[in-house]
């Protein structure tokens, strides 16, 4: 079993901090690094498999840096996010060549069974510029398991794929989890996380604002106050009646109407049309302010 | 053969970039094939050709487009990641890249040059002009696959090196001479064949030595570049 170790990890760009002090550890099983776009996901696996310096604190996998250290790929695999290959090669040419790189010992052998991984046999003697999305993303993952690595790195994985490849992928990673491997896979949809790990790591803005059990985790986003926007006839009497629900935990009103924010989503959906109508006003909009995902995100931050 | 060359071969003959090296040998084949058939005095003609056209551009612009294709081509669109996440030693991956950039540039342009020589003068001229600029040849490669590492547009900066440098200052600024392949080519094929034809201020020993270091020392900033190649901006 191989660990990855990072200990104050930090990395910016001239003025612009993109990981901010990140220490985690990850072991056996599948871990998703969970997070809005820009939040420094990608930049982490990078340092992580050795593609980016920190600029401050260590990443090593089993206690060897990463950085500068060609030798950890013996023991860590990379699916990046672009979904760059030589498509003038085939499936099972793309898969050998990386085996041969790897100086494995039978590197046919081993390219065949990571096919096999991946389930993509049928194919794997066709050109991999005739792919679909989901099939190139296969072609790679096995082209990164060719190795049988500890330790695999996933950069959204998901993206792009249909349903039925995004649970192929899906099976695929609990499969090499429950193996005893160590798999990150960076992802921006709390669905796909939830469906697949048990262990995430959130990360919002640079810093890791999360970490541990997935449902505990999932609890905690849930359960937010909810925002909304609300516009009405006569928003002062509104504010007035509200306040009395239960379900409301706070009203502000201003020029532009009601922010309203209640702690039960259901309870005041259902009360306020009841409210209305009994105080004689007339609703004119309604709009649920914060359910973008940042926002999910940054009240983790704030938890 | 190794992967590494195999994939390189691969991936520089299956693009159609390839395609824009033919043209260039074309044209100075061409050019020396008439000239010769019209029965101009090759006093008149070969320095034109085979020097202002064969070394001074055909040479160092197929040079420029092997060169930073080897390993810029794959930098661009992220295939590079593919042999970078394997345990090699950062070395081997340049050396057979500057083998494929340097053999296949060498024989795109020691053909028609040695044609043209054997047009002009003679089949001792014709090897001499072969030979050199096979040795040209890896000197411009081992630039061009660095520059490919060191900056994101390798193109355009070696470009400004052949046009402007090589090209526009070794005319007037006879100093920028000392640091410029094209004379060293010159200079190397004109101590294998002495003819009138070819002309330079740089000594064979500067012109030896010179691109002797250009190739080592840009192949070693190659691999000590290729080592701390950061993988950034890529977040979408």
């Amino acid at each position: 079993m191989s660990t990855l170790s990072l200990a104050g990890v930090s990395r910016w760009y001239g003025n612009v901090v993109a990981v901010n002090d990140i220490s985690m550890t990850l072991g056996a099983g599948v871990t998703g690094l969970l997070g809005p776009n820009g939040a420094g996901k990608t930049t982490l696996l990078h340092m992580m498999a050795g593609f980016l310096s920190p600029s401050r604190g260590t990443v090593t996998l089993d206690d060897e840096p990463t950085w500068r250290n060609p030798d950890v790929y013996r023991r860590l695999g990379l699916v990046s996010e672009r979904e760059a290959v030589q498509s003038y090669l085939t499936a099972y040419e793309f898969v050998l060549a990386s085996a041969k790189l790897h100086r494995l010992a039978d590197p046919a052998a081993a390219a065949r069974r990571a096919i096999d991984l991946v389930e993509l046999e049928s194919a794997q003697d066709r050109r991999i510029g005739t792919y679909s999305k989901g099939m190139r993303q296969r072609a790679r993952v096995a082209a990164a398991l060719v190795h049988d690595p500890q330790v695999l790195l996933l950069d959204e994985p998901f993206n792009g794929m249909d349903p039925r490849q995004r649970l192929h992928m899906m099976q695929l990673l609990h499969t090499l989890g429950d193996d005893g491997r160590t798999i990150l896979f960076s992802s921006h949809i709390l669905e796909e996380v939830e469906q697949v790990s048990g262990t995430v790591q959130v990360m919002v803005a640079g810093r890791l604002a999360a970490s541990g059990d997935f449902r505990t985790i999932r609890r905690l986003m849930t359960n937010r106050p909810h925002v909304f926007a609300v516009r009405s006839t006569d928003d002062r009497a509104l504010a007035v009646a509200l306040i009395a629900e239960p379900s409301v935990s706070g009203v502000e009103l201003d020029r532009t109407g009601l922010t309203v924010r209640a702690g039960d989503y259901g309870a005041f959906t259902r009360a306020l049309p009841r409210i209305a109508l009994n105080q004689g006003i007339r609703v004119r909009q309604l709009v649920p302010s914060d359910e973008s995902l940042e926002s999910v995100f940054s009240y983790l931050v704030e938890a | 053969m190794s992967t590494i060359t195999w994939m390189t071969a691969r991936g520089l003959f299956g693009r159609r970039r390839f395609l824009l090296l033919l043209p260039l040998p074309l044209v100075l084949l061409g050019l020396a094939v008439l000239c010769r058939s019209l029965g101009v005095d090759p006093g008149e003609w070969g320095p034109a050709v085979l020097v202002g056209l064969g070394l001074a551009v055909v040479l160092p612009v197929v040079s420029l487009i092997i060169g930073t294709g080897v390993l810029g081509a794959e930098i661009d669109d992220g295939t590079v990641v593919h042999i970078l996440t394997k345990p090699l030693p950062r070395w081997q991956i340049i050396l057979p890249k500057l083998a494929v950039a340097a053999g296949v540039t060498a024989v795109t342009v020691a053909v028609p040059l040695y044609v043209a020589g054997v047009l002009a003068d003679s089949v001792r001229l014709g090897l001499a002009l072969a030979a050199a600029a096979a040795l040209g040849a890896l000197a411009y490669s081992a630039l061009f696959l660095a520059l490919s590492l060191v900056t994101r547009r390798p193109v355009l900066l070696g470009l400004v090196y052949v046009l402007i440098w090589e090209g526009l200052l070794g005319n007037f600024v006879s100093g920028t001479k000392v640091l410029s392949i094209q004379q060293y080519v010159i200079a190397l094929a004109d101590r294998l064949a002495p003819t009138g034809l070819l002309e330079t201020t740089v000594s064979v020993s500067v012109a030896s030595v010179m691109t002797a270091l250009i190739s080592i020392g840009f192949t070693v900033l190659a691999v000590d570049r290729l080592r701390s190649f950061s993988v950034a901006g890529e977040t979408s």
